[in-house]
């Protein structure tokens, strides 16, 4: 890591989800020098770990391909994984920053050939497939991962599991003795694209999250949806494996809520409405059904005509209420208790999976920030008081893929500007 | 700004009213409607029109169907919905609001029980400062007549033995009971607050 060479008119990006690569590689593009550094063994963030897109339905692999392709392809970006931002000095042109680097116990020699897997016992839940399922303890975080390098649980480190890892591995790429490292770098600006985390669904006690097995996260249904998930696409659910074909999406769990997350996450809505097509195409037969349990659908912006198109599809209906509470059947199923609000009508629904909406939370808002930062009322980033960092995608606001580019090219050009004032005052002086 | 001229529907007199005169009424407003509170209420089965019915009927100008609706007396003051409730509303209070002012008014239903008896309990607290518990429990099974409060006292009758045997139940209560020192004096008070209450919202005594 010695070989940094950051200055004044270096632009560090924090988070390497979608965000923070569009951010780095729009500033790189325009010459910029950019560092990014990214918490977790790999870019992609959680982009990475969705299915598909809502409106197209296109999968995220084909966008996160294209952006790693600028990334290899541009000289001006330099990567760090596994690294985090522990303090941040200075002003705007002229930081110190300091980084803090995990060691990955993979050198660049790894060509990922998976032999390191094969010799390890030792699994831990898989952080990819948020802990559905397990995988190795030397593991390649998932199939795209950017830098393509596989990592070493910090837990096997010391055991007979790291010796075994290093004696099948052919080109000498693991070395157990990596120690963490810190390094100070200065950069000019700083774009903070440190991205969201779903809310603790735990917290929301009525619905049961985490006492009830059958009750899911969108993110956890994300993954089940997916081929290549825990479960190989099929939604089967959590407590017997069983295909699920009754499913609930209750929207706002955590979201627009003053016990929970103040704001509307946005994206939620989309997401469901998304979701009833991946169960209508797991059930070709037609036996899967949806029903979304809502306060109002927030359809943002021109995807009307995508809720109109799910409101058409007969596989999916619509309850205009906030669930009040969930109980668990001896079956597994999930009775649904709550009233419907158009006519006023008391329920109790039967439902086989229950999958909860949770609502964006910064990631910014475990994390200490620079004090000169400033948040709004749910802790997503406005920028710093000097005018030098910015917040970029999701850690600025609740956003989707798409707008979050947005947010990040917007930063990438305030920080540009940054540059070309210090450049402009340093030439002058 | 309402003027005679406006079309009904879009009148918020009954709201105004509300916010002017019920407890917590200015919080009404925020309700958005998710129906929670509803599905939350224990008694939820029992209600004619559930708590976030009753706020919309509030801003859709329903005054007698709101004022004359036994429904906000059935609220057992669990706080379910205030827990729950997305907004915060405080919605135990505003029922108990509602209620209160549909009882001055004259409007709240005729023999509804839990009316009965609170008017009963006030008249009981009110009349020596000290509640009165025998007579408060007698006249409440005596409420149906005699017949029915001696059924009713032979069906509690292990209980009031027990608290006789407690001695947390004193029989000689029913000559009048303890009381405060000062009665005309806490009298003179509770006049006063009423008064004072009864200015604050336009209403006479």
């Amino acid at each position: 890591m010695t070989g940094n060479i950051a200055t004044n008119r270096t632009v560090l990006v924090v988070g390497g989800g979608i965000s923070g690569m569009t951010a780095a590689l729009e500033a790189a593009e325009c010459g910029k020098e950019v560092i990014l550094v990214e918490k977790l063994p790999t870019l992609g963030g959680r982009t990475a770990r969705l299915y598909r897109y809502f409106p197209k339905m296109c999968h995220p692999t084909c966008g996160l391909e294209i952006n790693l392709r600028r990334i290899k392809g541009n000289r001006k970006v330099q990567v760090l994984t596994m690294t985090e931002v522990v303090a941040v000095q200075g002003r705007r042109g002229d930081y110190r920053v300091s980084l803090r680097i995990a060691p990955r116990h993979v050198n660049e020699n790894c060509t990922a050939c998976g032999d390191c897997a094969k010799a390890v016992d030792a699994e831990i839940p898989d952080p990819f497939e948020y802990g559905l399922k397990t995988t190795k303890a030397a593991y390649l975080p998932h199939a795209m991962a950017y830098p393509q390098r596989y990592v070493l649980d910090p837990s096997i480190i010391g055991t007979a599991d790291a010796e075994k890892a290093q004696a099948a591995c052919k080109v000498g790429a693991i070395d157990v003795a990596m120690a963490e490292e810190t390094v100070d770098i200065n950069v000019g600006a700083v774009i903070w694209a440190t991205g969201w985390k779903p809310y603790d669904a735990e917290k929301i006690q009525p619905y049961g999250y985490g006492r009830f097995k059958n009750v899911i996260t969108s993110l956890e249904f994300e993954r089940l949806a997916d081929p290549a998930g825990p479960t190989g696409g099929k939604l089967l659910r959590p407590s017997d494996g069983k295909e699920a074909r009754n499913i609930a999406f209750i929207q706002c769990a955590g979201s627009r809520d003053e016990n929970h997350l103040r704001h509307c996450s946005r994206i939620c809505c989309m997401a469901s409405l998304k979701q009833t097509q991946y169960v209508r195409e797991a059930c070709p037969d037609g036996s899967g059904k949806s029903t979304i349990y809502y306060i109002d659908i927030r359809a943002i912006d021109r995807f009307e005509d995508f809720y109109q198109n799910v409101q058409k599809d007969p596989s999916v209906s619509f309850v205009k209420s906030k669930v009040a509470r969930i109980a668990e059947g001896e079956d597994g199923n999930l009775v649904l208790h709550g009233v419907n609000t158009e006519g006023y009508h008391r329920y109790a629904a039967d439902h086989d999976l229950v999958v909860l909406a949770v609502g964006m939370e910064p990631e910014a808002k475990g994390i200490r920030l620079p004090e000169d930062i400033v948040t709004d009322s749910s802790g997503f980033i406005e920028g710093s008081k000097d005018e030098g960092m910015f917040g970029a995608g999701a850690a600025a606001s609740p956003l989707d893929v798409n707008r979050a580019t947005q947010s990040a090219t917007a930063a990438a050009l305030r920080a540009i500007q940054v540059i070309h004032k210090t450049a402009a005052t340093e030439t002058a002086a | 700004m309402t003027t005679a001229n406006q079309p009904a529907a879009y009148r918020n007199d009954f709201l105004k009213e509300v916010e002017a005169n019920v407890e917590e009424g200015h919080m009404v407003k925020m309700c958005m409607q998710c129906g929670v509170c509803a599905g939350s209420c224990p008694l939820g089965s029992h209600w004619e029109h559930s708590p976030q019915k009753i706020f919309m009927m509030i801003r859709a100008g329903k005054r007698e169907e709101v004022l004359t609706s036994d429904a906000m007396w059935m609220c057992t003051s669990c706080y379910n919905c205030i827990a729950r409730c997305p907004r915060k509303l405080p919605i135990t209070h505003i029922m108990h609001g509602l209620a209160n002012y549909a009882h001055r008014l004259g409007l709240a239903p005729k023999g509804q029980p839990t009316r009965d008896f609170a008017v009963m309990f006030w008249n009981n607290l009110t009349k020596t400062g000290r509640v009165n518990e025998l007579k408060l429990t007698l006249g409440h099974y005596f409420k149906d007549g005699i017949g029915a409060g001696i059924k009713k006292g032979l069906e509690m009758k292990g209980v009031g033995l027990g608290l006789l045997k407690a001695k947390r139940l004193n029989p000689m209560e029913i000559l009048g009971g303890h009381k405060l020192q000062d009665l005309a004096g806490f009298h003179a008070i509770v006049a006063k607050a009423r008064e004072i209450e009864d200015r604050r919202r336009g209403l006479s005594s």
